[in-house]
């Protein structure tokens, strides 16, 4: 019975970092079906947000809700001023690897201001969450109200992402942008605008991830983002990147086998086990779970 | 046509021996100067690091420049070379005497690193553009975080092996445990000298060079330049891409025998092996001049020496480099700012010689 519970509560575990990874990985995922770039700075987007919450709510005694708030609103502005300073000069170079160096500047240079800011230090998150922990089953199984929470605003995340690229003007402009920026400028969609848009929307999701992020494994690091970027990246190729319901059902798969990973096989593995997969579906399936088969034209 | 080829393989080669001089030259500068006593001991420790970087970076530019793929794993072919070679000398340290023991070494940690470039290489080399940096990246960081759990020791009744701990080896009493997980390698001889990575640097710019200049160098380049035109034109892609990626993994494996013999305590921690080692390279790699051997080789050198010899910004050296490589990203590849350079600024003064990628 004890051996069913751990399992139940691994597999929420699993499912409420998935939740965080795929927050993130819809980030990603965005980005990269409209931009045709991996913006390597969004993991780092992640820590800026949790280092904001950490400011506002945890030294000066706003109220987390709030707190939160100011996060996605800085966020956002972070990613636009990336995406317009950083990347848009280069969306047109010659070589893709010119924008993908370039991001991998920023990343860096995001990690070293905060060091330099907050110092090397390890800060103690205070959870946002206020919420009781659930008792299940005579009290065998506890659900933390952070898992609660984290599972739940995935899913609204996901339903209300959903809805604005299928039922908006800008969301319909989304799709088409990423179809074929040319043939979507000739009808007159903002094309620049739109991308910066979704640099927005993915920016506000990665500082929701942070706060979630920080407020389940409560230590913040001028790193904190990075290891958890990447990995929502696997997230995004795993379920097929472009692909919004893809970056749900990724992430939360690569949150249960880094959970099951590190009760069942290594501590120290587990983060080995999640790359394994990344190599593994690009070895089976390069497109991912729910990606679209692109031919290579001449 | 025949007399302007033959010129232009001149030229090549010319070029060629003004960079192998330049690095004799600066090893002769040093060698005096050390001579003299006019370097400090901080900046003489520097020195063998310096022939690491120095390696990793033109072997880095061979993947980046010449083959035209982003490889994030860089330090973990260094990390193979490193861990590989430091155990060959821990077992032989006994036996061999110390030249030989260094060069089998070598050969070892090369041909360890160019293993797993093959190896990794099979997967990778089928992606391109941002799923092979994120893999490299991957495989850099799964090699790091498996060197920490391996336990290997060796007592009379031969050699032990374990992932779980060193007490799980399950030794004699006179046992002794050469590969300790997190503790790494504790007493590896110091063979590295400053001669001998300059050495190593000159082969590795034979290496890379000659490789460039030849007809499968071409035939790299030509899948940079246009995979599905090369393709047509009957090059074999996947064996192009993989001696590139091969040789190139198989040099920073020397660049880790070479490191690894110049410290008594080899660890694998993220600051050396892990992603922001491949990142530093990187920047030496862009710095420098993507596609330009030479370039890699004075920034790297430049880039290594400039925060240790300006002690006050050593705080801020991370952030000069990543603002290094967003304005160089920007100033030379951006197209607006290609087309003011060409406009504002003389001809040939700014990456003339850049081959583009």
């Amino acid at each position: 019975m004890v051996d069913v519970m751990s399992f139940v509560s691994y597999l929420l575990n699993g499912i409420s970092l998935g939740s965080v990874y795929a927050i993130i990985a819809l980030g990603y995922t965005m980005v990269y079906g409209i931009a045709k770039m991996l913006n390597f700075a969004h993991g780092d987007v992640i820590m800026v947000g949790g280092y904001i919450v950490f400011v506002f709510v945890s030294t000066l005694g706003l109220p987390p809700l709030l707190g939160i708030f100011v996060a996605m609103i800085l966020c956002t502005v972070l990613g636009v001023t990336i995406e317009r300073v950083a990347y848009r000069p280069l969306r047109m170079a010659s070589s893709p690897l010119a924008v993908l160096i370039t991001a991998i500047g920023v990343s860096y240079l995001l990690q070293n201001l905060a060091l330099l800011i907050f110092g090397a230090n390890t800060k103690s998150f205070t959870s946002v969450v206020a919420i009781p922990p659930l008792k299940l089953a005579d009290g065998q199984l506890t659900i933390s109200g952070e898992t609660m929470v984290t599972i739940l605003v995935g899913i609204i995340v996901m339903v209300c992402l959903t809805l604005f690229v299928n039922k908006t003007k800008a969301g319909q402009a989304m799709l088409a942008v990423s179809e074929d920026k040319g043939a979507a400028q000739l009808m007159g969609i903002n094309v620049n605008g739109t991308i910066a848009l979704t640099f927005a929307i993915g920016s506000a999701l990665a500082a929701v991830a942070g706060v979630l992020l920080c407020s389940a494994y409560p230590s913040l690091t001028p790193y904190t983002g990075a290891m958890p970027g990447i990995k929502a990246f696997v997230a995004a190729v795993f379920g097929g990147i472009g692909s919004i319901p893809g970056a749900m059902i990724g992430g939360i798969l690569l949150g249960v086998i880094e959970i099951f990973g590190k009760a069942y096989i290594s501590s120290q593995m587990a983060d080995a086990i999640v790359f394994g997969v990344l190599i593994v579906v690009l070895l089976v399936k390069p497109t991912g779970i729910l990606g679209r088969n692109i031919q290579e034209k001449v | 046509m025949v007399i302007k080829m033959k010129k232009s393989m001149n030229k090549n080669t010319k070029n060629n021996f003004i960079t192998y001089g330049m690095v004799i030259i600066v090893f002769a500068i040093v060698q005096l100067l050390l001579a003299t006593g006019h370097v400090s001991s901080l900046m003489g420790g520097l020195l063998v690091p310096l022939c690491t970087y120095v390696i990793l970076a033109v072997s880095l530019n061979l993947t980046v420049g010449i083959l035209g793929e982003l490889s994030l794993g860089h330090a973990g072919f260094m990390c193979v070379g490193a861990f590989s070679s430091a155990f060959f000398s821990m077992v032989t340290k006994n036996t061999l005497p110390g030249g030989l023991r260094f060069f089998l070494a070598l050969l070892i940690g090369a041909a360890a690193a160019g293993l797993f470039g093959i190896l990794i290489g099979i997967p990778v080399l089928r992606l391109n553009g941002d799923y092979l940096a994120i893999v490299t990246l991957a495989f850099g960081e799964i090699i790091k975080n498996l060197v920490n759990v391996f336990f290997i020791g060796k007592d009379e009744n031969g050699y032990h092996f374990s992932m779980k701990d060193a007490i799980s080896l399950d030794m004699t009493v006179d046992g002794e445990t050469i590969i300790n997980g997190p503790q790494g390698i504790t007493g590896t001889p110091n063979d590295s000298t400053f001669l001998i990575g300059v050495v190593l640097i000159l082969i590795t710019l034979v290496v890379v060079l000659n490789l460039i200049h030849s007809r499968d160098g071409r035939a790299i380049m030509a899948i940079r330049d246009n995979r599905i035109a090369a393709e047509s034109i009957g090059i074999n892609i996947t064996k192009y891409k993989m001696m590139a990626f091969a040789i190139s993994a198989s040099l920073a494996g020397v660049a880790g025998v070479l490191y690894a013999h110049n410290l008594s305590t080899l660890t694998a921690l993220p600051k050396n092996f892990g992603y922001n080692m491949s990142i530093m390279i990187l920047v030496f790699v862009v710095l420098g001049g993507i596609g330009n051997i030479r370039g890699s080789i004075i920034s790297a050198v430049v880039l290594t020496l400039l925060p240790e010899l300006l002690r006050g910004l050593s705080d801020y050296r991370m952030l000069i480099y990543a603002v290094v490589l967003i304005t160089m990203m920007l100033f030379n590849w951006s197209p607006k700012a290609i087309e003011w350079r060409e406009r504002v600024l003389p001809k040939n003064l700014f990456g003339g010689k850049t081959k583009e990628v």
